[in-house]
């Protein structure tokens, strides 16, 4: 029997973990269940991350938006006591339309990627090692610093945005 | 040597150091607590209430698990065993000791070491505000709910300055790895002075330090920001409706959480497992030293004891001290304990100074303890890390 390597196999349960979580948040009724499903997402992702080299990445994901931003999600959901949601009646419209229309994005999604993206060379786990903070930070600083900034000014942009808002509502 | 044998050989012994201790931990805590009021403490259980842990785990795990009707079951569950997983999972990346070699096998004293170690130990504790958060909201009583937000709340607000406080040494010592750390602050000044971050050059990361204990304070959950706890007046918080394991995990994750930063604590600021003089001016008799003064006053207490049996049991713990501190003299253990006694030395002051500050501070009420984290901690850790990026940068 060919040995199976462990990364393979990882990847293969993450993947499914992965999957598995991103269709349970859109199952689940109440918002709670699917607040930490997307969490379950976000985690997996990390590990997958980790898998492929990119340490760095792994880390910021799980403490930025596992850590951060969808426990402020959870928050908001915690204080608006939100309950389960009703499924709305006019189910059979949202299936009718949205099937074709899931299926005509996908085959059309897979005709693109096998037409015009070129064969690449599989994947290797650990064929990648600038994942290392100081590989992350040498070229956030050097090659991409104008999109960096750039990003960093929109963030900005976007709490002053929501100071001013909140600001309206206070007076 | 086989690395999966190996690990599971480290991880044993880890894991089995890490629960006696946590188990005894809040004996200690009890009993340090007690003395700084002037009571004995627990006193029942054996001699002067040394196995009062087991007889906690015993009642804790023998007590009826109760889930409360209306609770969401699955996250009721879920909640404080994620806390305590999580709070475990963080000493896999603590080193204790330097490389050694045992029996011909080359190994670190330490679980493993990441490249990326203290990001591991911060996603981990972001991680670890679910717990709290689920705990509250999925136990169908207001006072929890308001509890897990209340706490979460505060573990959010304080990560800030802690993190913040965490990069100011990370600036001079250019790694993220804890064991290259601990590497990076060996070494003296003029021979004497040790190279710890609180101490090096050029920029002496002492309030650093003090930051980041103020904010590990709260992260934990301790007094005096101890609200999540607050039973008189707060009616507790997250863990007001569990009983027996589920209580449990919650304790034993939140000590846990307490030796993890102690542990990070030593690792940033206080130089790991490096002595804090040279060994040339005696350092290595540093343990033998502390334990023979300790069996000195265990005999001197042990002869004008009060009760019949202090007579027997102060000398035979004296005795206990003196064998501790002759296994110090054995040159050939020497390499491998006193490493490992200054980590515990170093770690074990400050879970002490957790406790002396537990006995000795009131409750902050929540609001300062919000408006003290904002517009206090946070602007001086951000004033702090300038001041260190700008004199790194410039030295």
């Amino acid at each position: 029997m060919p040995s199976i390597p462990l990364d393979a196999i990882l990847f293969l349960v993450l993947a499914a973990i992965a999957v598995g979580s991103a269709i349970n948040l859109v199952v689940q009724t109440h918002p709670i269940n699917s607040a930490l499903s997307l969490v379950g997402v976000m985690i997996s992702l990390a590990v997958l991350y980790l898998l492929l080299g990119g340490e760095f990445i792994a880390a910021v994901q799980v403490i930025v938006y596992a850590g951060a931003i969808m426990v402020l999600f959870v928050f908001v959901i915690m204080l608006l006591n939100a309950g389960a949601e009703r499924p709305r009646t006019r189910l059979s419209f949202s299936v009718a339309a949205g099937v074709p229309v899931l299926l005509a994005f996908l085959s059309a999604a897979a005709y693109f990627i096998l037409k015009k993206v070129p064969p690449a060379e599989g994947v290797t786990f650990g064929g990648f090692t600038g994942g290392s903070p100081r590989a992350v930070g040498e070229a956030l600083f050097t090659r991409y610093l104008l999109p960096f900034e750039v990003t960093s000014i929109l963030i900005l942009i976007a709490i002053i945005g929501a100071i001013v808002l909140a600001m309206k509502e206070i007076d | 040597m086989n690395f999966f044998l190996l690990s599971l050989i480290k991880t044993a012994i880890v894991t089995f150091a890490l629960l006696t201790l946590l188990a005894y931990l809040q004996l200690v805590e009890r009993k340090v607590l007690a003395h700084i009021q002037l009571r004995p403490g627990p006193y029942r259980v054996g001699p002067h209430g040394f196995f009062q842990p087991l007889a906690d785990v015993i009642k804790l795990v023998t007590k009826e698990g109760v889930i409360p009707p209306g609770a969401n079951k699955f996250f009721y569950l879920l909640a404080p065993v994620l806390g305590v997983a999580l709070a475990l999972t963080a000493i896999v990346v603590i080193p204790f000791g330097p490389e050694v070699e045992i029996f011909g096998v080359k190994t670190a004293m330490g679980l493993t070491d990441l490249n990326i170690g203290i990001l591991f130990i911060l996603a981990l504790s972001s991680i670890g505000v679910y717990a709290i958060a689920l705990g509250g909201w999925a136990s169908p009583s207001k006072y929890s709910l308001l509890g897990g937000l209340r706490g979460s709340a505060q573990m959010i607000s304080y990560e800030l300055p802690m993190a913040l406080a965490i990069v100011a040494p990370l600036l001079m010592l250019n790694t993220l790895s804890l064991r290259e750390m601990v590497d990076g602050q060996a070494g003296f000044y003029f021979g004497f002075i040790p190279k710890w971050s609180i101490f090096a050059a050029p920029a002496p990361q002492i309030f650093s330090f003090i930051i980041f204990l103020i904010a590990v304070f709260a992260e934990t959950n301790r007094v005096p920001f101890d609200l999540p706890e607050a039973e008189a007046e707060l009616v507790a918080g997250f863990h007001t409706e569990y009983s027996s394991m589920g209580f449990a995990s919650f304790f034993m994750a939140e000590y846990c959480n307490i030796v993890t930063v102690c542990c990070v604590a030593t690792v940033l600021f206080l130089g790991g497992w490096h002595p804090l003089w040279p060994a040339e001016y005696g350092s290595n008799y540093v343990a033998p030293l502390v334990f023979l003064i300790a069996a000195g006053i265990l005999f001197y207490h042990g002869r004008q004891g009060l009760r019949r049996w202090d007579k027997v049991s102060f000398p035979a713990t004296g005795v206990v001290f003196v064998l501790l501190a002759a296994l110090f003299l054995v040159p050939v253990l020497q390499p491998y304990i006193v490493p490992l006694f200054w980590f515990a030395a170093k770690a074990g002051t400050i879970i002490f100074v957790f406790i002396w500050i537990r006995g000795t501070l009131p409750r902050f009420r929540y609001d300062q303890l919000m408006r003290f984290a904002w517009t206090f901690l946070f602007p001086l850790a951000v004033l702090n890390l300038l001041i260190t990026a700008l004199v790194v940068a410039l030295v």
